[in-house]
């Protein structure tokens, strides 16, 4: 078991180490030790970045350089869009989409010559005065403010003595020795935390209510199913901070009364559950979990049940009956699970990004975290962005930012030279704003109040080539499959309105449709008994508001302005383009292209499937959406 | 017929083995309240799938009724109930990836695969899933393949990536 005076001892031995991996400014002569980063994010470990390191130790190997160098493997820096990433401290220089083959040049030039592997360098960061900026200066990094992903490509996630050596488990020690539950209780509360998963609710006001149950028995339980499809914070922080989460259960258990914890984590995310599982191990051993922790008396446990894919589960009530061994249905509250929840006993269930706050709040103090954010949403969050913009991946942001400054910004605006149409906030629950509201800020009242929400994060970009119909069949669809069944309008209602969208972006729909679709929505939104059927219509309405010119141009003049509504468009080839090369009829799927050599070729429409394969290929552009 | 080598009355000595590894997995999760959905996930790590007659094992071993396990197995999307084919392709219908175009890609898939999405070709050798979110947006569109990832796609990369397989 370890002792708060052993947490200090660990803290000094490896903070020299960590110390290197800050951008100095020193001159290259001036170096005698480089770290090297390398991404082991879920993104950035699909495009090789594991044989990008293994790569990099033979290198360094090769050339006697070990003592030189460290090699780490970290969570996400974020800019998934780039990788794989490596950035090379101290100069903080950026390498991006780097790949095996770069590895021997960049060694060669970077780690010992101390020149930067200019092939590689990520170009926002050259200056035309050839000064590179270090990453840290670039648009995407410098409005950001990293709190719930703090230690997130700065440390390896697998080592427990890297998280020690960055203050690591000292909330936790600070907790159990020197405040009260209460105390702990008061600074969450003071320090503005909303739930950070969709609902928003105050964090410290949920474990008071917990607090306040007289039980022997309490919960905590971590929600770490992300079903929201194009949010993925939590699974980075997962992959990237796993300490941070387990730190923070412990606090809540000892805020709240409890000694057992469970993490409901997503089987679909196996890098996060494998580094979740190492970082458990990791701290048992550390006697940081289990029994009489850090010599307080307090003793705390987590286990991990692997979600099964429900979106539905991100209900408390679902979630709780999952880990009870059931189909994950919510039944209604009260009573609230603070009160009775897993197995009868008072529950707490907070999601990973909130709770990858908690210890940063415990050691900088309820003022330092409220001073970021606006007045009621107080503190940053962590976007996942996506879609039609330069740079995708996660920002994070204090609240109050404008959606202008995090697409345009951060994000670097739409790519190709494509006009922004809309941005869909908050996942299937939420909603699509446009151009309009790009200067609003972005809080948990002020999203809402505009008919979409914050939900977990995800923030997806939309330019021109998006249709809104479409996309708002594309959420239906999705809470249509994923609707429980408990409540006969979610179950059916979301279904009837799929129909209902199907119709119209198959040229089929009438004025009294758009009628429809606004009624059901509203029964859908009153009469299901959890959050997933109360928004389910949200994607609906908000498009219906804000697009509605697009739905009707489908419904009246039966015609898909995107291009993207197959029933609604065709491919034609231009005459005048069109060079003959045949390349769209060998690729066509059908042969529903003909032509002779050198000559213009022709679409059979009544053939052709709208794959688009032939648009695709097309060198001279001459295959054209009509 | 691969029920049956799957099942409890399966012969052969591989299909001893998977059934060894169920019954520990029982034991290791019987005293563990919510046992139902650890054991389901050993069983289709084991399997690739959820066997009926390995599912009758986990009715007698841990008193719950077949209806209880079927309710429980057929509600959550990670649970399968029929074999998969040798490669499972999951094709990332996320919100980022669909933006950018999985549905052209998904098409595409079904066309040169022949099946329908959530279809297993003839000869076992593909399975077409459609799936939620796989968390690598920077990747869009995204899909894997077995445990190898193919991102940014076009429909025209299809017939080379899937050539790799056959």
């Amino acid at each position: 078991m370890k002792l708060l005076t052993d947490l200090e001892a660990i803290k000094t031995l490896t903070q020299a180490r960590l110390d290197n991996r800050k951008v100095t400014g020193a001159l290259p002569e001036a170096i005698t030790f480089r770290s090297v980063m390398v991404c082991g994010g879920t993104g950035c470990t699909s495009s090789d970045s594991s044989q990008i390191i293994d790569k990099l130790n033979q290198e360094i190997a090769a050339r006697g350089i070990q003592v030189q160098v460290e090699v780490v493997r970290t969570g996400c820096f974020g800019l998934c869009e780039l990788g794989p990433v490596v950035i090379v401290y101290p100069e903080g220089i950026f390498y991006s989409r780097v790949e095996v083959q770069d590895i021997p040049k960049l060694v060669e030039a970077h780690l010992l010559q101390g020149k930067p592997y200019e092939k590689k360098i990520y170009e926002k960061t050259r200056q035309d005065n050839g000064h590179i900026l270090n990453f840290e200066e670039t648009e995407f990094y410098k409005k950001q403010v990293r709190i719930a992903l703090h230690n997130c490509g700065v440390i390896d996630p697998e080592n427990i003595d890297e998280y020690i050596g960055s203050d690591g488990y000292q909330a936790l020690g600070k907790v159990l020795k020197t405040m009260s539950r209460q105390e702990v209780i008061e600074t969450v509360k003071q320090s503005g935390l909303r739930g950070r998963g969709g609902g928003g609710f105050n964090t410290g006001l949920k474990w008071e209510f917990a607090a306040k149950q007289d039980k022997a028995q309490k919960y905590v339980i971590c929600n770490a199913d992300e079903g929201d499809p194009g949010a993925f914070m939590d699974r980075s922080i997962l992959e990237g901070n796993p300490h941070s989460v387990i730190e923070a259960m412990a606090i809540a258990g000892y805020a709240i009364g409890a000694d057992q914890g469970f993490i409901y984590v997503r089987a679909e995310y196996p890098i996060a559950v494998q580094r979740f599982m190492k970082a458990l191990e990791q701290a048992r051993e550390y006697g940081l979990l289990g029994s009489d922790i850090l010599g307080t008396g307090f003793s705390f446990s987590i286990e991990v049940r692997l979600g099964a894919g429900a979106f539905v589960c991100g209900e408390e009530t679902a979630l709780i009956h999952s880990i009870e061994g059931h189909r994950g249905m919510p039944t209604p509250k009260p009573p609230f699970p603070a009160v009775e929840g897993l197995w009868g006993q008072p529950t707490i269930i907070n999601n990973v990004e909130t709770l990858a706050n908690v210890a940063q709040i415990i050691m900088h103090g309820a003022a330092w975290y409220a001073g970021f954010g606006t007045e009621k949403s107080k503190g940053t969050k962590v976007f996942a962005l996506g879609g039609k913009v330069v740079n995708t991946g996660l920002v994070e942001v204090p609240m109050g930012i404008t959606l202008r400054e995090v697409i345009f910004e951060i994000g670097g605006g739409i790519p190709g030279g494509k006009k922004f149409k809309a941005v869909q906030t908050g996942g299937p629950s939420g909603g699509c704003l446009t151009e309009e509201h790009l200067d609003c800020t972005i809080d948990f009242d002020t999203l809402t109040s505009l008919g979409s929400m914050m939900g977990s994060g995800g923030m997806i970009v939309m330019d021109e080539d998006t249709c809104m119909v479409d996309v708002a069949r594309f959420y239906l669809d999705f809470t249509r499959d994923e609707s429980c069944g408990k409540c006969t309008l979610c179950r059916i209602g979301t279904k009837r309105l799929l129909e209902l969208l199907d119709k119209i972006t198959e040229g089929k729909g009438t004025m009294e449709d758009l009628e429809k679709l606004e009624s059901l929505s509203n029964q859908i939104r009153n009469a299901s008994l959890c959050a997933l059927g109360q928004t389910a219509p949200n994607p609906v309405l908000s498009t219906l508001k804000y697009f509605r010119e697009e739905y009707l141009a489908h419904v009246v003049d039966h015609k898909c302005p995107a291009g993207v509504c197959k029933s609604l468009i065709a491919y034609q080839i231009d005459e005048e383009l069109c060079r003959g090369c045949s390349l769209c009829a060998k690729k066509c799927p059908v042969d529903a292209i003909t032509g002779e050599l050198k000559e213009p070729f022709v679409i059979d429409t009544a053939v052709c499937i709208k794959c688009g394969v032939c648009f695709d290929v097309c060198k001279f552009k001459a295959v054209a959406i009509v | 017929m691969e029920t049956h080598q799957a099942g409890s009355c399966g012969s052969t000595a591989e299909a001893d083995e998977k059934l060894m590894k169920v019954q520990s997995a029982i034991s290791q999760f019987r005293m563990v309240k919510g046992a139902l959905i650890p054991v389901l996930h050993e069983i289709q790590d084991i399997y690739g799938y959820l066997p009926e007659p390995v599912l009758e094992v986990v009715s007698a071993e841990l008193g719950l009724t077949m209806s209880e396990i079927y309710g429980v197995a057929s509600f959550y999307h990670f649970f399968s109930l029929t074999p998969k084919g040798e490669h499972v392709v999951h094709l990332c219908m996320g919100t980022a990836c669909y933006i950018k175009g999985a549905q052209g890609i998904l098409d595409r898939l079904s066309t040169e695969l022949h099946v329908p999405v959530q279809g297993t070709t003839e000869d076992n050798k593909f399975t077409l899933e459609a799936t939620r979110c796989l968390g690598a947006c920077g990747l869009a569109p995204v899909m894997t393949i077995g445990e190898k990832v193919h991102g940014r796609l076009v429909p025209g990369n299809i017939p080379k990536i899937l050539k790799e397989y056959k």
